[in-house]
């Protein structure tokens, strides 16, 4: 089964409850008060936020179209495109750091990326600077073994930034090309922990110049309004390049992605579909589209 | 981030000061501020609409209150009215049998294992030999996880064969019965509501532990869907409530709104802190405010009152009135004031609170208070004897510059002479002492 039908499956239950019957209501048709007050709708219900569906719905008017749906998917489209490419040619090592708040799938996010990587045939480290969470240093070892790839990690409670500066140390000394680099959950409004983030994002930048190269905020498929803060405040502290969304296999639409990208310019870069090791993705915004809408 | 709701609706009452009456006309303004306010703060729409149509027909020919404004009378309906869904008063555990099983169920990333080794911990609390079970056997390293936390506060964990998640449960039943534990905590592995399998697995357990709880732990954080994956644990496994993650964040928590709404089912705690014992009952009016966004005053009134000794802070203000008040009594104050926590928690619960730099501030404080702990007893009642070369010492002493004692010193003499005009009645205290 290709990457798409795969998606198109994964993304059916999606679909099914709240975009089904969309083509039947926007196809062929124009733009009328009906036609935008269930589509408002439909956009709040999948967490896209009122403002950004406000704009949506905007543009949806000024396009004056015959075909109210395929109007949606290119301004669906236009919104999520960016650069949407982690390029780990660019250096070597590549340093991507994973951040976001607890419970998102950070640990998972990190080794599925390892494996990806590792399947376009890159060698990988992986970093468990998640020191905090119980058994978090485990979790990741467990992956490690199960994807064939070395994981550098401490003891539980030790300094993340140590970890993190052992992680890019070993990829210069053994010529990885990319090292990640898991760190623990927190909410974006701990300021202490924010200021430790920063840390290992500074330690970095000393073992290899501009690491890390891409920090991706995880952000989990249910999230509502407060992901927008939390993008906001993770890309204030420390400079996140881009999104990852995870657990979009359930009914959960992921719409703030589209809020963060609208209001903070940081696009999606990976999207994690199921369990399985390969269920992470590379975004492709006109695929992703497509699938939740066709 | 967001304007205050109570700011908004007073713009949009201002120009009805002085009708007597709500009506149609003029609550259609209001009603959309509030529409949006909950929105934003992730109720789900629907239960927006249905919410927004009974709040509307309470309102509509209700008599404005002499006491209250027109907005404060619609906030007071609004506030009722969310009370009214989420439940008057905190629901407490409703344990039976002996032992009494209580199970953890929720999506993935919610929090249930820290949340397990919380509600154990809250449990022994209350005088119950307890039992932590790890029936979470796909997420790698989750037994680990909940084994470690166990260790942390002192409560056995069992975790069989670390496989078959039923097996585990069935085992560790037996074993609590034999070994005098009354009450067992179950993890459970966190899973999709459209996974088949998986749910089969949870109905399962359910049936061959016969759980006196069956509680699903949702993170505050989550959006629109949390109906859909409520709806469905619900339908499978009848929940008798919830437990909400992750409230020590900024999220305003709508989701509490619309799971209760949806299920008719209560929230009983919800998690405040990375720590075992940040953990608390459900307390519905200040989750209205906050959903609202209108701050949480009634916790900090209520912390001020189990914090504060009030006949220390009654002296301190009679001194005031008097204008006796010195540096020791200052220090004094201070004391008091860090038992309300650190001062961007007690900022936060205030309503429509001006985002300042708290950190500063903060600093600040603790410079104050080293300054004043580096003063003699003599000194701090009678500043005035202080010299250049005291102030040198007291500056030493705390770590800061003569600069800062000075500065210190003339915000005291500032703070007296107010107190002065405050006794001559030229200035009214904006409390009562």
């Amino acid at each position: 089964m290709g990457f798409f039908e795969k998606l198109r499956s994964k993304l059916m239950k999606a679909r099914k409850s709240f975009f089904e019957g969309l083509s039947q209501l926007l196809k062929g048709k124009r733009i009328s008060k009906e036609v935008l007050e269930e589509l408002e709708e439909r956009l709040i219900a999948a967490d896209v936020g009122y403002e950004t569906t406000q704009y949506i719905l905007e543009k949806l008017k000024q396009n004056q179209t015959n075909d109210a749906f395929s109007s949606l998917k290119e301004i669906l489209v236009e919104l999520l495109e960016g650069n949407n490419q982690v390029d780990v040619e660019s250096n070597k090592p590549f340093v991507i750091t994973i951040v976001g708040v607890n419970g998102t799938g950070k640990t998972t996010t990190a080794a599925k990326l390892a494996a990806y990587f590792q399947s376009l045939g890159k060698t990988v480290v992986l970093g468990a600077a998640d020191t905090f969470r119980a058994a978090a240093i485990e979790q990741l070892k467990e992956w490690g073994n199960r994807i064939d790839c070395t994981v550098i990690s401490h003891n539980e409670g030790a300094d993340s930034a140590a970890v993190a500066f052992d992680t890019v140390n070993h990829a210069k000394a053994k010529f990885k090309d990319v090292a990640i680099i898991d760190t623990a959950g927190r909410l974006h409004t701990k300021k202490n922990l924010m200021e430790e983030l920063r840390k290992v994002h500074r330690v970095l930048g000393k073992v290899v110049e501009k690491a890390p190269h891409e920090v991706l905020l995880v952000i989990d498929a249910t999230t509502g309004q407060n992901g927008l803060v939390q993008a906001k405040i993770f890309k204030e502290m420390v400079d996140v390049t881009g999104v990852v969304v995870t657990k979009l296999d359930g009914t959960a639409k992921g719409g703030i992605a589209l809020a963060i990208k609208k209001e903070l310019g940081l696009s999606i870069k990976f999207i994690g579909i199921g369990e399985d090791m390969e269920d992470l993705k590379p975004f492709n915004a006109k695929e992703f589209v497509d699938a939740l809408l066709d | 981030m967001f304007e205050n709701l109570q700011e908004k609706l007073s713009k949009v009452f201002k120009s009805l000061t002085g009708q007597g009456r709500l009506t149609e006309r003029n609550i259609n303004d209001a009603v959309r501020q509030v529409k949006l306010s909950l929105l934003e703060a992730d109720v789900n729409f629907r239960v927006v609409k249905e919410f927004i149509d009974s709040v509307k027909e309470k309102a509509l020919g209700e008599e404005v209150l002499k006491s209250f404004t027109p907005d404060q009378q619609f906030i007071k309906i609004v506030r009722d009215e969310l009370i009214n869904i989420m439940g008057k008063s905190s629901v407490s555990l409703n344990l039976k049998h002996h032992p009494s099983v209580l199970m953890l169920v929720g999506l993935q990333g919610s929090g249930k294992t820290t949340t397990a080794a919380k509600l154990g911990n809250h449990l022994r609390k209350s005088g119950r030999n307890v039992l932590l079970v790890a029936a979470d056997t796909y997420r790698p390293a989750a037994i680990d996880q909940l084994e470690k936390l166990g260790k942390s506060i002192q409560i056995n964990v069992f975790v069989g064969d670390r496989k078959n998640p039923i097996k585990i449960v069935k085992e560790a039943l037996e074993f609590a019965k034999n070994s005098q534990y009354n009450a067992v905590v179950l993890d459970t592995a966190g899973r999709l509501h459209i996974d088949e399998e998986m749910m089969n697995e949870l109905e399962q357990i359910k049936q061959l532990s016969g759980p006196d709880e069956i509680l699903m732990v949702v993170d505050a954080m989550v959006g629109q869907d949390a109906v859909n994956s409520a709806t469905e644990f619900d339908r499978r496994l009848d929940l008798t409530g919830f437990i909400v993650t992750k409230m020590d964040g900024d999220a305003r928590g709508g989701v509490i709104l619309s799971i209760s709404h949806i299920t008719k089912k209560p929230v009983k705690f919800v998690g405040v802190g990375e720590k075992i014992d940040a953990f608390e009952p459900f307390h519905p009016d200040r989750v209205a405010a906050r959903i609202l966004g209108m701050g949480d005053v009634l916790t900090l009134i209520e912390k001020a009152e189990k914090e504060l000794d009030k006949e220390k802070m009654e002296t301190i203000g009679k001194k005031m009135l008097q204008a006796e008040f010195t540096l020791e009594d200052f220090q004094e104050q201070l004391k008091e004031m860090k038992k309300l926590g650190p001062l961007s928690s007690i900022i936060e619960m205030l309503p429509g609170a001006p985002k300042v730099d708290l950190e500063t501030s903060e600093k600040q404080l603790k410079r104050t208070e080293a300054i004043i702990n580096s003063m003699t007893p003599e000194e701090r009642r009678n500043p005035r004897i202080l010299n250049a070369s005291r102030k040198v010492r007291i500056a030493k002493g705390s770590g800061t510059t003569v600069q800062d004692v000075n500065k210190l010193l003339k915000s005291y003499e500032e703070m007296k002479e107010l107190m002065k005009r405050m006794k001559h009645g030229k200035l009214k205290l904006p409390f009562k002492i």
